[in-house]
């Protein structure tokens, strides 16, 4: 079972990025094909119908619903503000008047004589997609958005919180396995996306996200700090709602755990460049990781999209669960025969070798391909 | 199409993707061998076609066969090539993501979300005319939800009517979009009172992709979920696997439809009740929900707990149930927050698989709570029509249960079947019967099982197909029986007795806060009287002698003196030398 490991994630000079951007319901898209976009920039827009607020006119005129229709004052359709009358009943020659008015301002869309109650659908809320990335309109999806295509680099997380952003990328760690702590945090990180090593303090992501940065990426946090950041605990890896001040990034996991090297080396050379970044992440079917994504001009290196690499012997691999956590290595023997491990399971294994020197053998479950 | 003599079938979980093998040799039907592979619904593969190839890749390297060719799977077997059958269960799409509506909470919005739990449903909310949330609240959390399809229900036939426009009018006002976007409508099931179909109709139709099926709660006292259940696995069929990555391509190299997983296993543990004249309780624990099936007086009942299991959903087990509620099963002192990035990296990795035994105890802990979670949950759902009166008499008039009590009498089930990764690929099979053991907690005398290699939901739909080979192939390869359980209900003094069982000329007991495990072989099965001793119950009341067939397994028989409820120390260390007792009782290393 060669095919036994986790595939890698994406940590690339240049690639070509795509982003599809969809609105949620069909709208108007505002850019044309070949048109250069800014992060900012409106691509389309539509209108979020409001919520129809029901008045349960019939009760509250003391009348059965079937009559309803000949105490209206509006019809379907009609255009009504707050506090308008709606429907009007009278008893005792006019003595004793009974009215309905509306509670909110909108359109009479429903009049049911069934259950008596009239709706009244409150005014659209726009929705607007922006590009999120700088790069060019390659496609229009008419009455949906647009895809927007850039060359640049990408590096995947394996977790964040918080929604879109974009800023400067600023390193502030002085190495890919140190910690960040609150000293590290310079006084100017105002729309910058702050780049720690293997851990970060809660205190020191708090206090970049009050000096104006935008995002934090870095190596892992622990459990405990993550619950701290968002004021509540997180059951299924599905986010990118938080109401996050700064949108953080984990490369490696939960723990203080050294940013793979590669990873880190790609952040120092793009320091001071523009990312666009997004916490989202949704590890189920049609899974979604975190993402840096730095749009370039004048991209060197590794081009290409992310392959689909097969292990082998030689393949650098990282181990992705204990006792070995974090490390890198060489595979350096694939058994074919199932092995047992300590915990008792027999399991396809890999020997490899790693940077330390030592040989290990390893379920192919617990290890990720580090493509070259 | 000559009688097939060789069967492949794959089941596409949210984790791992399944293959076994199954071949008719000398008149019998058996298991071949099987493979796996992870789901590939993940970029860069987005496919899940490709998980199920490489999971048959292995199944022809083990078998020495040559089944696939670039198209998909070769048709007919001729000698090592080919295979005669393909069948497949899926749940890699993420599952069916539902809302209920009903008018009364405890009456039809109950039976709406028995339905369409029934139906593999995973309950995103239930609305009801009285949950005691405003209009407004409601038609917010409706618009919020993006389900799949929702399920409206309520009244019986000739009753309410105005009740089922409010709701209809709460869904115009909501105006709520599928959760898989796109241009389709929201497929929106009716199945409530018949005299309001059409005031149902006359607001729903055009806004939503509406059908309209039989009431499911036709009187107070019936309930037909059959209907529903029918068109809400027809529309999940149609619209929501369709989804998942790859899956067309996938269903035109099958045989018949792909089955959802939880209605394969279902279909099999009502087999397995049916030929083994049981009540049986079985439970699917996967990596993103946990399945619980029960059959009770030929009540069947599937609950799907969504978000409690063992990889995607392994954090919301730690939220639901609370770390210490995790780290009392462990046989050591555990520091919480270590454990709790652990979880928290099996999240976020969802393939893994421990590689040290403190790793696999951990995840063993979680199971329990996930199983007992999961349970609760079950036990909660399935049970009688609430506010159905019931007839009684002098006799009963102090032992029946009020209505809509559970269904589920652990005192009454005879077999405990266990499947899904955790419990099958367990190291050790003791560790799979001390799960279901500490989670489910049994009464009486209970037989143990395990579904050896995971492989329920392949015979569950392979049973559609071919019933004689489902069933053999269930018998003889699937079913590991662990052995048989006598654990008396009650409580009492440490080192006091809890019972005594006398068997095939053997006698032994066992003490309050004490578990002995006896070998009784697999295929061995005697007769035995169980004598709870006072204030201890075994079935047939306190203090009284209960004769019963024990049967053997790979684990023996195990004689449970913990008492029911279960009392677990609150002091760590008493608590971690009880759960070491315990393991040293099942020969499981105690020491990590």
């Amino acid at each position: 079972m060669a095919t036994a490991y986790t595939p890698g994630l994406t940590v690339s000079r240049s690639v070509l990025v795509r982003k599809t951007r969809r609105l949620p319901l069909p709208g108007e898209v505002l850019v044309e094909a070949g048109a250069k976009v800014e992060p900012q920039d409106v691509l389309a827009r539509a209108e979020l119908p409001g919520i129809m607020r029901t008045v349960r006119a019939a009760e509250l005129l003391g009348q059965e619903p079937h009559d309803l229709p000949q105490y209206l004052l509006v019809k379907e359709g009609d255009q009504v503000e707050k506090g308008d009358v709606l429907c009007r009943s009278t008893s005792f020659f006019g003595l004793f008047k009974n009215e309905c008015r509306a509670p909110v301002s909108g359109r009479v869309e429903m009049i049911n004589p069934v259950s008596g109650n009239i709706g009244i659908r409150e005014a659209p809320s726009p929705v607007e997609v922006t590009a999120y990335i700088r790069g060019t309109v390659t496609e229009i999806l008419p009455r949906e958005g647009a895809v927007v295509e850039t060359r640049g680099a990408l590096i995947q997380g394996i977790f964040g919180v918080g929604g879109e952003r974009c800023g400067r990328i600023r390193v502030v760690a002085a190495g890919p396995d140190r910690d960040v702590r609150p000293d590290d945090i310079p006084d100017n990180v105002d729309g910058c996306v702050v780049v720690g090593g293997a851990g970060a303090s809660l205190d020191a992501i708090r206090l970049a996200a009050e000096r104006g940065a935008v995002g934090f990426v870095v190596g892992g946090v622990v459990d405990e700090d993550l619950i701290g950041y968002l004021g509540h605990d997180i059951g299924v890896a599905i986010t990118g709602q938080e109401p996050v001040p700064a949108t953080l990034i984990l490369t490696e996991g939960f723990g203080s755990l050294r940013m793979a090297d590669r990873t880190w080396e790609l952040f120092k050379e793009l320091e001071g460049e523009t990312a666009s970044i997004n916490g989202a992440t949704q590890i189920r079917a049609g899974v979604i990781r975190p993402e840096v994504i730095v749009p370039r001009d004048t991209a060197a290196g590794d081009a290409g999209t992310p392959g689909r690499g097969v292990l082998e012997v030689g393949s650098t691999i990282r181990i992705i669960r204990e006792p070995n956590f974090g490390m890198l290595g060489e595979v350096v023997e694939l058994p074919a025969q199932l092995q047992t491990v300590p915990s008792g399971a027999t399991v396809r294994v890999l020997v490899a070798r790693l940077l330390d020197g030592r040989v290990v053998t390893v379920p192919r479950a617990n290890v990720e391909l580090i493509e070259k | 199409m000559s009688e097939p003599t060789r069967i492949l079938a794959t089941d596409c979980g949210s984790t791992t993707t399944k293959a076994i093998l199954i071949e008719k040799r000398d008149g019998e039907w058996r298991l071949i061998c099987r493979g796996e592979a992870p789901t590939t619904v993940e970029a860069p593969y987005d496919d899940v076609t490709v998980g199920v190839t490489n999971a048959v890749r292995e199944v022809e390297e083990l078998a020495g066969l040559s089944l696939m060719g670039e198209n998909g799977l070769l048709h007919p077997a001729e000698g090592p090539r080919g295979v005669d059958l393909y069948l497949s269960t899926s749940s890699a799409g993420g599952g069916l993501q539902m809302t209920v509506a009903g008018v009364v909470k405890a009456m039809s919005a109950e039976s709406a979300e028995r339905a369409a739990l029934g139906a593999g449903a995973i309950i995103m909310d239930v609305i009801a005319v009285d949950d005691g949330r405003r209009d407004w609240q409601k038609i917010e959390r409706i618009r919020s939800l993006r389900p799949d399809m929702v399920l409206v229900s309520g009244g019986t036939d000739g009753g309410t009517v105005s009740h089922l426009v409010d709701i209809a009018e709460m869904l115009v006002a909501a105006d709520p979009k599928p959760r898989l976007g796109g241009n389709m409508k929201l497929p929106v099931i009716y199945a409530g009172n018949r005299d309001a179909r059409d005031a149902v109709r006359q607001l729903l139709d055009g806004r939503v992709d509406l059908r309209i099926t039989e009431n499911l709660r036709p009187q107070l006292d019936r309930e037909d979920l059959y209907p529903a259940r029918e068109a809400i696995h027809e529309l999940f069929l149609q619209h929501v696997m369709q989804q998942a990555p790859g899956y067309s391509k996938l269903s035109t190299w099958t045989d018949a439809g792909i089955m959802s997983t939880p209605n394969a296993v279902g279909k099999m543990v009502q087999t397995a009740a049916e030929q083994l004249g049981v009540q049986v309780l079985a439970v699917d624990i996967g990596g993103a929900t946990t399945d619980v099936f029960s059959v009770f007086q030929g009540i069947y009942n599937r609950t799907v707990s969504a978000n409690l299991g063992m990889s995607y959903s392994i954090c919301n087990v730690l939220a639901e149930a609370g770390i210490e509620n995790i780290v009392r099963w462990l046989p050591f002192e555990a520091n919480r927050w270590s454990i709790r990035n652990r979880l928290r990296n099996k999240m976020i990795r969802p393939t893994t698989i421990p590689e040290t035994l403190e790793d696999l105890m951990v995840e063993q802990a979680v199971a329990r709570e996930a199983l007992r979670l999961a349970f609760e949950h079950h036990k909660m759902l399935a049970r009688g029509l609430m506010g159905v009166q019931q007839t009684r008499t002098v006799g009963d008039m102090l032992s029946q249960a009020q209505t809509g009590a559970t269904l589920v009498d652990m005192m009454r089930c005879d077999l405990i079947i266990g499947s899904g990764g955790v419990l099958s690929h367990a190291p050790r099979r003791a560790e799979a019967a001390l799960m279901m053991l500490d989670a489910y907690q049994p009464e009486g005398i209970t037989r143990l099982a395990v579904d050896s290699i995971f492989m329920m939901p392949q015979l569950g739909v392979l049973s559609t197909l071919q019933p004689e080979a489902a069933t053999a192939v269930f018998q003889r390869d699937c079913l590991i029986r662990l052995g048989t359980v006598v654990a008396p209900s009650g409580t009492g003094k440490p080192g006091s007795q809890v019972c005594t069982v006398s068997f095939g000329g053997r006698t032994a007991s066992v003490e309050f806060g004490e578990v002995r495990v006896l070998p009784l072989a697999e295929g061995e099965t005697v007769e035995a009287e169980v004598v709870p001793a006072k204030g201890w119950d075994a079935g047939a009341g306190r203090g009284k002698a209960v004769r019963g067939t024990l049967e053997g397994g790979v684990v023996g028989l195990i004689l449970d003196g913990r008492g029911r409820p279960m009392v677990i120390p609150a002091e760590p260390a008493e608590r971690a030398a009880l759960m070491r007792r315990t393991r040293q009782a099942f020969g499981l290393p105690e020491e990590v």
